[in-house]
């Protein structure tokens, strides 16, 4: 499987492993088609999730990751792209329909933007809440102080 | 009301005072008489209606809030609306060592403790490549199944009180207490436990509890009859609960659905056969799966899961090893640099750790894939074109735990 897309797809294609477990790193501009192939070709018709992680020194600040599993096939593969702060990724909600609550889970948190997402809002924090919790940047401390007077109307939430 | 006569009974009130809500005496008299001729304009159209279900709502099992949208008693949408209980656990995990954020995994799913630090303790290990030794194993999947039954009967419980049945409650709240105590005289804890360590287990098993476990087994076996007797063939049991909430296997794969729910629909998938974590090889046991993927069958599936758990803590019981109960872990947890997850079968499905590792002794990022967030996502499927009432029985029969949902 590795081989065919490697011919396929060429150096924006890379397959690694790390402690038995298998996983892709794909150029950005692969993404809704791989994904799309995996599910289709490949029989990974279960999205176990999506989530982001935060490098605020690399050029590309955000690993966004893909986590698959094929019932048919027993196997879990994950898939990794990066992208800048501030770029669109295409959202994933038509190929697997879970995708939309785990899509606004990572906006919600990283302020990730998926284009075609069906409605793309804040899922756990407030809606008119500013800033991105689980960018490396924001302090464990740190809070929207005025969403908090404004709305809970107490100094602050510590 | 003898006063009055029948002309005035028969007077119809001006359709317009029912939205003014001014003439109410003449509303008064004309309820009493219900041989209305119809009217030429209905009484109210059936604009749709929207309202708030929760986040104080005894049936949400906690902070939720559902928004309905109604044409009648039907349900024609529903939104809810997460994250009143959100806690940040995973920018928590970012600014913890990995073993003082042991405990806070207890704290997702609270009434499922045990297995979320399973999942956690199971994932470190992958991370740091090491295996707890066989007795800590053992110790691990009897308290994980005890867990799962205690986890199945608040479930039982509570979902029984939300459909009106309240003698379920107080039958598996007496027997989920005998769990408890083994879990108090375990550790020291009923519900957030903190039970394992990364590499095994903190405390060795106190003297008398494989008998206390023993005596669990063949005490609770004829009290998951006794809800049975009480339940499967009740006729307002099966009213409210055959074909409500149905959603297909197709559906349930694409929405990401896992655990009991997905078992209904009829797809045999359970994570402890599929890709084994801790000894689960070694056990017998089957896997439960419905057919028609509504709450009934959400229920059975449940009820025969209780019966297979006690079947793997008896063999588990029975075969328990001597030996070591934790790895050689260093005093410092380390992991090398990359990237793990490792998922395990939780009371509500899967449940995931995504642990990204910088080589200190902090993890750089530790994602939570909680079932509860995920299975919820389900709900506007399932509840749509239903009653209102059936969203009351849908919320319960998905199992979830508002702490897990918001993290």
């Amino acid at each position: 499987m590795v081989e065919k897309y490697k011919s396929q797809y060429g150096s924006g294609l890379e397959a690694q492993t790390y402690l038995g477990q298998n996983y892709f790193s794909v150029d950005r501009s692969l993404i809704p088609d791989f994904l799309r192939l995996l599910r289709d070709e490949e029989q990974f018709d279960y999205c176990v999730d999506i989530t982001a992680v935060h490098y605020p020194k690399r050029e590309k600040q955000f690993d966004v990751v893909w986590i698959l599993y094929s019932f048919p096939r027993n196997e879990r593969v994950r898939v990794k792209t990066q992208i800048a702060d501030g770029a669109s990724i295409p959202s994933s909600v038509p190929i697997w329909a879970t995708a939309n609550w785990l899509e606004r889970e990572v906006y919600d948190m990283f302020g990730i933007q998926f284009d075609g997402h069906p409605d793309l809002k804040r899922i756990l924090l407030p809606d008119g809440w500013k800033g991105f919790p689980l960018r490396k940047d924001y302090g464990i401390l740190q809070q929207d102080k005025e969403w908090v007077q404004i709305n809970l109307g107490i100094e602050s939430g510590q | 009301m003898s006063e009055r006569t029948k002309e005035q009974a028969n007077v119809l009130p001006d359709p317009a005072s029912y939205v003014q809500g001014t003439k109410l005496d003449k509303l008064t008299h004309s309820t009493s008489n219900l041989e209305f001729e119809t009217p030429d304009h209905p009484y109210l159209d059936s604009n749709e209606l929207i309202i708030n279900m929760g986040p104080q709502h005894p049936a949400t099992h906690g902070v939720l809030r559902v928004i309905l949208k109604l044409d009648g008693e039907k349900v024609l949408g529903t939104e809810c609306v997460i994250g009143y209980l959100h806690r940040g656990v995973e920018k928590i995990a970012e600014n913890r060592t990995y073993t003082m954020f042991n405990p806070y995994v207890d704290r997702m799913d609270y009434v499922a403790a045990v297995s979320n630090g399973l999942g956690y303790c199971q994932a470190v290990e992958k991370l740091l490549n090491i295996e707890a030794p066989p007795r800590a194993n053992y110790i691990r999947v009897i308290l994980t199944e005890l867990n799962r039954i205690a986890s199945h009967q608040l479930w039982l419980g509570t979902h029984a009180l939300d459909i009106g049945a309240m003698t379920p409650l107080f039958y598996t709240f007496r027997d989920r207490e005998e769990i408890l105590k083994i879990f108090e005289k375990y550790c020291g804890a009923r519900l957030t436990t903190h039970a394992f360590r990364i590499g095994g287990c903190q405390y060795e098993t106190y003297a008398g509890f494989e008998k206390e476990v023993k005596n669990f087994l063949t005490f609770v076996a004829p009290k998951i009859d006794e809800y049975e007797t009480l339940l499967t063939t009740n006729r307002i049991w099966l009213e409210r609960t055959k074909n409500v909430g149905v959603i297909s296997a197709a559906d349930a794969i694409a929405l990401g659905v896992t655990g009991p729910v997905l078992r209904a629909s009829g797809v045999k998938w359970d994570i402890r056969k599929a890709l084994p974590y801790a000894n689960y090889a070694d056990f017998d046991f089957e896997i439960p799966t419905g057919q028609n993927g509504d709450t009934y069958d959400r229920y059975l599936v449940r009820m025969v899961e209780m019966r297979q758990s006690l079947r793997i803590i008896e063999q588990a019981v029975n075969g328990i090893p001597e030996g070591p109960i934790m790895a050689k872990v260093p005093k410092v947890i380390k992991p090398a640099v990359g990237e793990i997850y490792h998922s395990i079968e939780a009371p509500k499905g899967e449940l995931g750790y995504f642990i990204v590792s910088d080589g200190s002794t902090q993890p750089y990022r530790l994602r939570v894939r909680p079932p509860s967030f995920v299975n919820l996502q389900a709900l506007d499927v399932m509840v749509r074109g239903m009653l209102v009432a059936d969203v009351v029985a849908v919320i319960g029969t998905l199992d979830i735990v508002l702490g897990e949902v918001d993290r």
